[in-house]
């Protein structure tokens, strides 16, 4: 089963062609992904040829795209500068997962095009933006997460940051993934931590789920409201910037604690009170989740 | 990146919000031709991005042009919240029959737009907002449609603004708009707004923060920094183009991926309470690529802080290799050596993930004094707070 994300995906890559798009194509293509096109307006009518003799053709369009392949995901490689076009493109598509890798994406855009998807009657589920995608590991791989890390099993796996999914996945790569999703650090992204449990909570393939935050915004408190209600199956997570200083930001664009809010300390006490296991650090929120999962 | 207020004010003229004419200076010899051309009296203001600066004596009137040599005298140099006060702006004098508050800002739980805005302004807006909500309007704008006059209106009778002026405030409020988005602002904020005896609405002060995202079609924006404000580390680090922030501990922290590095400080604080209470430098995330020579970038800015006793290099090996990061860290030594640079500082390395059996050997075979490998993030952690405690 796994979410958003299965062996049946048919996923096509906007900015293909660049220098980034060709390097993460070919290690979709080798994860297995179903990868059915690219899109550059330049380039349409084209075919780009990867590893093992593969031709990927070149569509003027997402629409085309679709209509052509029947591809039903997009990963978004484009420049920041281009970014909310490529996604407004995607959206207007209706295709029905896009999932935005760019970094630096100005918040404006981001605003720009999550309201449009929500005028659009949210036909298209939008991952990130700056984030690092989402594989379901043995079926299909859409962004930059390494497949090789882990193995298919019955984890889930949600997260603000690209390197603390990597080194979870590490941790507890023979017990395995169901899947795993990176949903980015920006002040405004689209597939929240909501989206992700309610996707785990309702998946049979997944036993467990791992959620993993950091300092800014609300989101893991009400992530943690969320739990308390509708999630039955047992959540270890992780909070990620306690040092940092009120103010200050800390690579991430949305990473940043105002004032009194967004500190890591208050998204752990919330996440506790609904009765999460909350590691110190990243080695013991995978000792826990192996506790419950191993005993 | 916030703003001073006078940045502020510049902005809000620029896009057509009514602001009183006014001058910065920085030094108080010129405070009085300021203050002359700005008709003889007028108000000094400290520049802090700090707020309170009015209670703690850095705003004052100036009765004549001596007068505000005198204030501004008073008032340079002033520290205000730890905040030094380098500039102060003279600004025309106002008569304020009233006093009120507008914002817009990105509001992150709803992932939208939001106008603010009170006939209670003149006050921190936070005490507003805690001791008497309901005088505070909070209208959610969207994302697409933005502040029409319509929305205007909505936002000025949801604060009640008097009907003698609710026509100029909704001018004022789509013109503020229009610098939240062209500025591309995460926070636009006149506090106050003031009717004046005359009937007319002006920006009196002002809060401006901008997002650096959009640096790439906001090219003006780059000559609002504070660059003499910046500590040098940071400063030094910006200008390499690394992703660096100065701390107050000891432990120098270089690691890939954001989350993963304020993970590796959180571990070393963490580690740190057994040795002596050793804390992390500094944040710094040299990204996927760890090449050699960004290795070396982040090395001599962390090696060059003079709190640092240790360092810890924590990289999980995602697409990056391994062997990469650890030829990376050879490498840099050796570039630091060779530029003169006297690496004398004990390095922690922990290697994870791809390829990482290959980065160790690497590190092992170079066999460098001052460099220990540990396999485990907490291990590694404890033995870089361990070494910055000696």
């Amino acid at each position: 089963m796994a979410i958003f994300l299965t062996k049946d995906s048919k996923v096509i890559v906007q900015g293909m062609t660049g220098a980034t798009g060709m390097k993460h194509t070919t290690l979709m293509l080798g994860d297995g992904t179903n990868i059915v096109g690219g899109v550059n307006p330049r380039k349409a009518g084209t075919t780009v040829t990867f590893d093992q003799g593969r031709e990927v053709p070149v569509f003027g369009s997402v629409k085309e795209a679709m209509e052509a392949t029947g591809a039903d995901v997009t990963v978004i490689f484009v420049p920041e500068k281009f970014t909310k076009d490529a996604v407004v493109e995607a959206i207007e598509a209706e295709i029905p997962l896009a999932v935005v890798i760019t970094e630096g994406v100005a918040v404006h855009d981001s605003a720009a095009f999550w309201a449009l998807a929500q005028q659009k009657g949210n036909k298209t589920r939008i991952i990130g933006p700056n984030c690092p995608g989402l594989i379901t590991p043995g079926q299909s791989n859409a962004g930059i997460i390494p497949g090789d890390i882990t193995k298919p099993g019955r984890i889930g796996l949600v997260s603000k940051s690209g390197t603390l999914t990597y080194q979870m996945m590490y941790e507890l790569r023979d017990i395995g993934f169901s899947s795993a999703v990176g949903i980015g650090g920006d002040p405004i992204i689209g597939t929240t931590h909501i989206d992700a449990l309610a996707a785990f909570e309702a998946d049979p393939d997944t036993d467990l789920i791992v959620m993993i935050g950091e300092i800014g915004g609300d989101a893991e408190e009400r992530a943690a409201a969320f739990i308390e209600k509708n999630v039955t199956k047992p959540v270890v997570g992780y909070v990620a910037g306690f040092t940092a200083p009120e103010g200050k930001t800390m690579g991430h664009a949305g990473a940043i604690v105002s004032g009194s809010s967004g500190t890591a300390q208050a998204k752990k006490e919330a996440l506790e009170a609904a009765g999460v296991k909350v590691g110190k650090t990243p080695s013991e929120t995978a000792r826990l989740a192996r506790e419950i999962l191993v005993g | 990146m916030d703003l001073f207020e006078y940045q502020a004010r510049d902005l809000f003229a620029k896009h057509g919000v009514p602001v009183l004419a006014g001058e910065v200076i920085d030094t108080p010899a010129a405070a009085r031709a300021a203050a002359e051309r700005l008709g003889g009296r007028a108000v000094v203001k400290a520049q802090v991005k700090v707020g309170g600066r009015g209670k703690a004596g850095g705003v004052k009137l100036a009765a004549d042009p001596a007068d505000a040599v005198a204030k501004a005298e008073a008032i340079l140099g002033m520290d205000i919240k730890g905040h030094t006060v380098h500039k102060v702006m003279l600004a025309e004098t106002a008569d304020i029959k009233e006093e009120y508050y507008v914002s817009f800002l990105l509001d992150r739980t709803n992932r939208t737009f939001l106008a603010m805005a009170s006939v209670e302004g003149g006050v921190e807006i936070e005490v507003v907002a805690e001791e008497n909500p309901d005088a505070l309007a909070k209208v959610p704008v969207d994302a697409l449609e933005g502040v029409t006059p319509a929305k205007a209106a909505e936002i000025v009778a949801a604060a009640k603004f008097p009907a003698d002026v609710a026509e100029q405030v909704a001018d004022v409020l789509q013109q503020l708009w229009t610098v939240f988005i062209k500025e591309d602002a995460l926070l636009v904020e006149v506090n106050p707004l003031v009717k004046t005896g005359e009937g007319k609405i002006v920006a009196l002060d002002g809060k401006v923060s901008l997002d650096e995202n959009a640096a790439f079609r906001q090219p003006e924006h780059e000559a609002l920094e504070d660059k003499a404000a910046a500590n040098p580390l940071e400063a030094k680090a910006k200008a390499k183009g690394l992703n660096y922030v100065k701390l107050d501990g000891e432990v120098g922290i270089i690691g890939n991926g954001a989350g993963l590095v304020m993970s590796t400080l959180d571990v070393v604080a963490y580690a740190g309470e057994a040795h002596g209470g050793v804390k992390p430098a500094n944040f710094l995330d040299i990204g996927g690529g760890a090449s050699a020579e960004v290795m070396a970038n982040g090395l001599e800015i962390i090696l060059g802080d003079p709190d640092v006793k240790s360092v810890f290099v924590n990289v999980f090996g995602g697409i990056t290799a391994c062997d990469e990061v650890a030829n990376g860290i050879v490498q840099a030594l050796a570039l630091l050596k060779s530029k003169g640079e006297d690496v004398t500082k004990p390095l922690v390395v922990r290697l994870d993930g791809n390829n990482a059996e290959l980065g160790r050997k690497i590190l092992s075979d170079a066999n460098h004094p001052l460099v220990q490998r540990v396999d485990t993030m907490d291990g590694a952690a404890d033995k870089a707070a361990e070494l910055a405690a000696k």
